[in-house]
């Protein structure tokens, strides 16, 4: 462990690089500062690099230049050559490798004590709990990186051997801690430990499907950010406990916004194999086929997505007209336009309950002719659409009328809403429209809920959507 | 020595409320690119691998410094890179024309 130096110009580097990280950290969390976030975050890392080799236990730079050199390469080459759709994957074996990094590096320093004995029992305890950590969040990254890119089965599994192996290295782990721990940090028994920590990491994410993939690698992130802490502690090194407690302690509430934004929780999402199959909250329609699950959104995550949208569509129906919400779609469309965004309206020629019901209603508000469109015209828009907010109509934009026969409306011709980027629909609750039947664009993927009265959701997403830079 | 432990708890502790503090209200959009970002900081992990690399004084310790830096910067550099590719997309639609055309 290194000793105090005589002018802690190397610390004080060290805590300035920290503040630098939380600012970055807290530039991230919203979109206008997000860029400038990592960016900043990025320097501090440099900063904290070059001071590092000053420090005075460095004898021989020879590995550590040549290591950054082959690291540095593999990592630009990875991070540029990803398509963007691959980005999960990239992050997986980026937070692997980190992982593996903290593991190592605590291995390393085990090897150095155990041949000096003389080792504090928590540093000791600090190690092993630092390797465990490490190691699992080094081989379930990679296997989430496996699952994500189709080299394994993305497919969840409920195998109950699954469940013996990850009890069987878990004891395993506890087993060899504890004897390690109790007088005996013989090397052998540490690569054994570290071996079967390596195969716990597997088997825990094996049977988690690629879907949940996500949350996986958000929460084996927060878990590098522990393991790069207790690395920290046991190098007695306060930026790598700043650094790594915050990614974990930021990681671990990021893990669970996700869950929170699928509707499902966190030991669902690490177990829910065992037991049921993936998508177990659907719903049966009135055709009885199942769907899927409903997902909400939040007033400003629907702002956010409007405000760095390049066109929006919006299509009213019969709600809009039971909220005499009319006045409020033409501020949000006025708001939209204001920050550059093509706004356009789609008007079905049964929306609402007589025909033409919302072009009189929007001109009431004054919306310019030019921008209602008729279906026939904007359907053919709508797959180049990045966002269609859909107030507080249904059957209209029920896709069940151009695949499913046995729909009561099949046939009848709708507004392709479905064929766009992203879908908001501000609805009352969930019951049916008019026709009496389940609508699955709300079951959709790329659909989102926001529930409410229209006119108090559009008065409000006006808000957010201004607050928005 | 416990002294140094107990003060490393309380950085730990402080650091672990920022932490929680800070993400109370992220928007979905940006869930991947602040798990990314997040990510790349939790490479700070190679300044202990260099100073482990650094001061090996066996050949197997130098193996696993060695291997810890190259981790360690491919953790930093990749993630990092990564973040700043996926928040391009934020930047690319930030600045609409403002004062734009009166029709």
């Amino acid at each position: 462990m290194p000793t105090s130096h005589p002018f802690p110009f190397i610390q004080l580097v060290y805590l300035a690089a920290a503040l630098l990280f939380i600012l970055g950290i807290k530039r991230l969390s919203s979109p206008a500062t997000a860029r400038s976030g990592n960016q900043l975050a990025a320097s501090a890392m440099l900063l904290a690099i070059i001071v590092t080799l000053t420090d005075k236990q460095i004898l021989s730079y020879n590995l550590i230049l040549a290591g950054i050199a082959i690291g540095s390469v593999i990592g630009a080459l990875l991070a540029y050559r990803v398509k963007m759709t691959d980005m999960p994957q990239a992050v997986a074996i980026f937070n692997g490798m980190g992982g593996g990094a903290a593991a190592l590096v605590e291995a390393s320093e085990f090897l150095h004590h155990a041949a000096t004995h003389g080792l504090a029992f928590y540093a000791e305890l600090a190690m092993l709990v630092g390797t465990l950590i490490g190691c699992v969040t080094f081989s379930g990254s990679l296997v989430a990186f496996g699952k994500l890119q189709g080299l394994l089965s993305a497919r969840a599994s409920a195998n109950p051997l699954l469940k013996i192996l990850t009890a069987l290295f878990l004891l395993d782990c506890f087993g060899l801690g504890a004897y390690i721990l109790s007088g005996n940090p013989d090397p052998i028994f540490f690569a054994w430990f570290a071996a079967s920590a390596l195969f716990l990491g597997i088997v825990l994410v094996v049977p988690i499907g690629g879907a949940d993939m996500p949350v996986v690698i958000s929460l084996l992130n927060s878990y590098t950010g522990l393991s790069v802490a207790i690395a920290g502690f046991v190098l007695s090194n306060y930026l790598l406990i700043i650094s790594g407690t915050l990614v974990g302690a930021s990681g671990t509430l990021l893990t669970q916004l996700m869950c929170k934004a699928m509707n499902r929780s966190l030991i669902n999402v690490l177990f829910g194999a065992f037991g049921a199959s993936a998508q177990t909250d659907g719903k049966t329609g009135g055709d009885g086929s199942v769907k899927g699950s409903i997902r909400d959104i939040s007033m400003d995550d629907a702002a956010i997505l409007l405000a760095y949208a390049q066109n929006v569509v919006i299509v009213p129906g019969y709600g809009l007209a039971v909220a005499q919400a009319q006045h409020q779609v033409r501020q949000l469309a006025d708001a939209l336009e204001k920050r550059g965004i093509d706004v356009k309206y789609a008007i079905h020629p049964v929306a609402g309950r007589m025909p033409g019901h919302m072009n009189v209603l929007l001109a009431e508000a004054n919306v310019p002719y030019s921008q209602l469109v008729e279906m026939e015209e904007i359907n053919p828009e709508l797959p180049r659409t990045d966002v269609v907010l859909v107030i507080g109509a249904n059957d209209v934009v029920n896709p069940a009328a151009r695949a499913s026969k046995s729909s009561p409306i099949y046939g009848m011709p709708i507004l392709d809403v479905d064929k766009a980027a992203k879908v908001i629909v501000l609805k009352r609750s969930m019951n049916p429209g008019f026709a009496g039947i389940e609508n699955e664009l709300f079951y959709d993927p790329k659909t989102q809920m926001l529930f409410g009265d229209a006119r108090e959701s559009l008065q409000k997403l006006t808000t957010a959507l201004r607050a928005v830079d | 020595m416990s002294g140094e432990f107990l003060l490393a708890a309380y950085i730990f502790f402080l650091a672990a409320f920022v932490g929680f503090e800070m993400i109370s209200k992220v928007p979905t959009t940006l869930h991947t690119p602040l798990m990314s970002g997040t990510n790349a900081i939790h490479g700070i992990v190679i300044v202990g691998a260099m100073l482990v690399a650094g001061s090996a004084d066996s050949p197997l310790r130098s193996v696993i410094g060695f291997l810890a830096v190259i981790f360690g910067a491919i953790n930093v550099v990749g993630g990092f890179a990564v973040t700043d590719r996926m928040l391009q997309m934020f930047k690319k639609k930030a600045p609409p024309p403002k004062e734009k055309h009166a029709n």
